[in-house]
């Protein structure tokens, strides 16, 4: 069962990335405490995401005549790898290199290819995506904010919510009705490229429990958009959110939301000279564990090179991995507050709380766990 | 691989059917399904051609534990390719492995059915005809054994001693023993109605059984990236794949067994066959919690970040095909 999911190498052309991202996170990096680090899916830096594109270090996996490197998923694999482990600032361009390049590239037109794809490799464009709404989290095919056909092109009411990086954004993709009702599900589903900055969108942001306001609720009343703002066929939203899932729940990103902690507290414990046997079981069941992880991730990866959309397995991945990260920060602040004479430093504290704090969107974000659960027992044959 | 692996496969379906190991866990002679690995040349996988055998890699024998543990062999087969890999002039006869400090009584997984045992004591390698007793434990084929007056060595031990070998075998077993575990489970709750409905289709047994997939998946690969590195494997593989392995053996167990009712602990229905060996093989060899704590002891004298660190110990080499 899952056998194709299998132990995979990192080739050569992967690896061979390595030293020059790892050099340009680093300086990143150089200033900054670990709680900021901590902060790397939401750490937004224009000017760092700039300084990606020119280094080559954007849309890795897309084709050189739209500004891409043409290197494949692996390399893409290891880019994502050093940024995240070192606590590099992503969320600039993280959304559109992802998922944005990949999807206009497979159903974009070619205008849209043409004007979308370089600047997003270049780093210039940040996207957002538009799939839940108030009522419709899980229940992704209840959407109902509507696009209708007007004689110049669309015209969109409705209302978006928890949509990453939308106060900062150029651009969503989002998901509207084009035809039928909620009560239609899949069938009548489009998806559309918003400007953010087009009349009658309103972009409130909502500040979380951390103080960070990543998220935000986005607003549409009569937004008039261009015919040619569809991307792919109409109808067919459906099929290319589900695609596109697979590359955003596939990565190691599911694995390493929580590694600036693991690193800190095991610096902490090295400086404490603490390494009792219940200490070395601890340490070591995050070692086999995230050793595994990574393994899985790189296996998954392996099925996307060979041109798969790995649904199954990404979710598979995506759950275990979720797990791993969120039991970090409870069995970290166990350790650290068993220990009340060992004394913590500052940083150390304010990273351990604010990824306490986060940790329960990490099995949120990307598809819930009881989502991504139903989709491995439908392909257990369960369904 | 699996110009290997299917020849390999079909043998097992014939030789190791429910039938043959329950007979075998019963007392019933092993010579007959032990005469058909002898004769399969499987035995000499991971010896080196110029001693005559297969001269296969680690990673690549490591499907065929799997198998024997899908098919819940009642046999030290595994243990006894690893005694001839370690040892020249290895004697004919299946051969269980052992780790004990004199006058230690320990458990011997398959003691009961081994010709031999070989034993590491004092960082040298024994080869001793098998002996041991009954564990009492119903249909085990572990043997209870002290290791007294052994003969005078046979060779030094491995550096990292026999317990990272046995331990990686040990985790393929679990592996291949979880994979056909959790496709029973999934058969079962597909065949098995009430309320009106099978019970697979109820969304609290999908989510369990969702969760069992992601456990045998886990330990899968742990289980061949305790395998990846060759022979013999270092302490953070050979750690990573048993801690993986042992800490899915139970969970998988246990759904397997919530989901299959009150017949799945009976000793007509297959599943105790595998169930039975995934607890055992849980604890021979160091279970999750020693595994960790010798990997937890190495990582910590390490400066590196931890992605760093599993990178530099855990890296597959390119796949062989």
């Amino acid at each position: 069962m899952f056998d194709t999911l299998t132990l995979a190498a990192l080739p050569a052309e992967g690896e061979a990335i390595r030293p020059a991202i790892r050099a340009i996170a680093e300086q990143a990096i150089a200033n900054a405490s670990a709680d900021v680090r901590a902060r790397s899916w939401s750490g937004f830096d224009r000017d760092f995401s700039r300084l990606l594109g020119r280094s080559g270090f954007l849309g890795l996996t897309l084709p050189k005549c739209y500004g891409g490197a043409e290197l494949g998923p692996f390399a893409r694999f290891v880019v994502v790898e050093e940024l995240l482990s070192a606590g590099a600032p992503v969320a600039a361009h993280w959304i559109a290199d992802r998922q944005s390049a990949p999807l206009i590239l497979n159903y974009g037109s070619e205008a849209q290819r043409e004007y979308y794809i370089p600047r997003i490799c270049r780093g210039e464009l940040v996207f957002c995506i538009g799939m839940s709404e108030p009522g419709s989290g899980s229940d992704l095919a209840s959407v109902r904010t509507r696009a209708e056909r007007t004689a110049a092109g669309w015209r969109v009411n409705g209302q978006k919510i928890w949509t990453t990086n939308a106060a900062h954004g150029d651009y969503m993709i989002a998901l509207l009705r084009t035809s039928g009702s909620a009560g239609d599900r899949h069938a009548g589903l489009s998806q559309l490229i918003i400007d953010l900055k087009a009349p009658g969108v309103t972009v409130r942001p909502i500040t979380d429990l951390t103080g960070d306001a990543h998220f935000a609720e986005v607003f549409f009343e009569d937004v008039e958009l261009p015919a040619d703002a569809l991307i792919g066929e109409e109808g067919e939203g459906w099929k290319q959110v589900t695609a596109e899932l697979a590359f955003e729940r596939s990565g190691p990103e599911r694995i390493y939301s929580s590694v600036v902690l693991l690193d800190a507290w095991i610096a902490h414990l090295r400086d404490a000279r603490r390494d009792d046997p219940a200490t070395c079981a601890l340490v070591g069941d995050f070692t086999a564990r995230l050793g595994t992880l990574r393994a899985m991730s790189i296996a998954c990866t392996a099925r996307l090179a060979l041109g798969e959309s790995p649904v199954v397995e990404a979710s598979l991945v995506k759950d275990l991995g979720t797990r791993f990260e969120q039991e970090l920060p409870t069995r970290i602040g166990d350790d650290l507050a068993s220990h009340p004479d060992e004394g913590v430093d500052a940083e150390l504290y304010r990273t351990l709380l604010y990824v306490t704090h986060i940790a329960p969107s990490f099995s949120l974000r990307g598809g819930t766990r009881e989502i991504l659960r139903g989709i491995i027992a439908r392909g257990m044959g369960l369904r | 691989m699996s110009e290997f692996l299917e020849p390999f496969e079909r043998m097992l379906e014939n030789v190791s059917t429910p039938a043959a190991v329950r007979a075998i866990e019963r007392g019933g002679s092993p010579d007959a399904m032990w005469q058909a690995f002898a004769e399969s040349g499987f035995l000499d996988a991971l010896v080196p051609e110029e001693r005559g055998g297969a001269g296969l890699a680690l990673a690549d024998v490591q499907p065929l534990w799997m198998a024997l543990g899908r098919h819940a062999v009642p046999l030290p087969v595994g243990e006894t390719m690893i005694a001839r890999a370690l040892l020249d002039g290895a004697p004919d006869g299946p051969v269980a492995l052992a780790v004990a400090a004199p006058g230690q009584s320990v458990v011997v997984p398959f003691g009961l059915v081994a010709a031999y045992m070989l034993i590491e004591s004092d960082c040298a390698l024994h080869m001793v005809e098998a002996s041991g007793a009954l564990t009492g434990v119903v249909a085990s084929l572990a043997a209870r054994m002290t290791c007294n007056d052994l003969p005078s060595p046979h060779s030094t031990a491995p550096t990292s001693g026999l317990r990272p070998i046995a331990a990686i075998l040990r985790a393929a077993l679990i592996a291949g023993a979880s994979g056909r575990v959790t496709e029973m489970t999934a058969a079962y709750a597909n065949e098995r109605v009430q309320f009106g409905k099978p019970i697979g289709r109820q969304q609290a047994l999908q989510q369990q059984m969702a969760i069992m997939a992601e456990e045998m998946v886990a330990a899968r690969i742990a289980s061949q990236l305790g395998c990846a590195g060759g022979f013999p494997p270092s302490l953070v593989a050979a750690a990573t794949a048993k801690a993986i392995a042992s800490r899915a053996a139970a969970r998988v167990a246990a759904t397997a067994h919530a989901v299959h009712g009150a017949i799945g602990i009976s000793e007509e229905h297959d599943l105790q066959l595998f169930t039975r060996r995934l607890h055992e093989w849980r604890l021979a060899d160091g279970s999750e919690s020693y595994w960790n704590g010798l990997l937890g002891r190495e990582r910590l004298v390490s400066d590196a970040r931890s992605v760093d660190f599993v990178r530099a110990h855990l890296q597959p080499e390119a796949a062989t095909g």
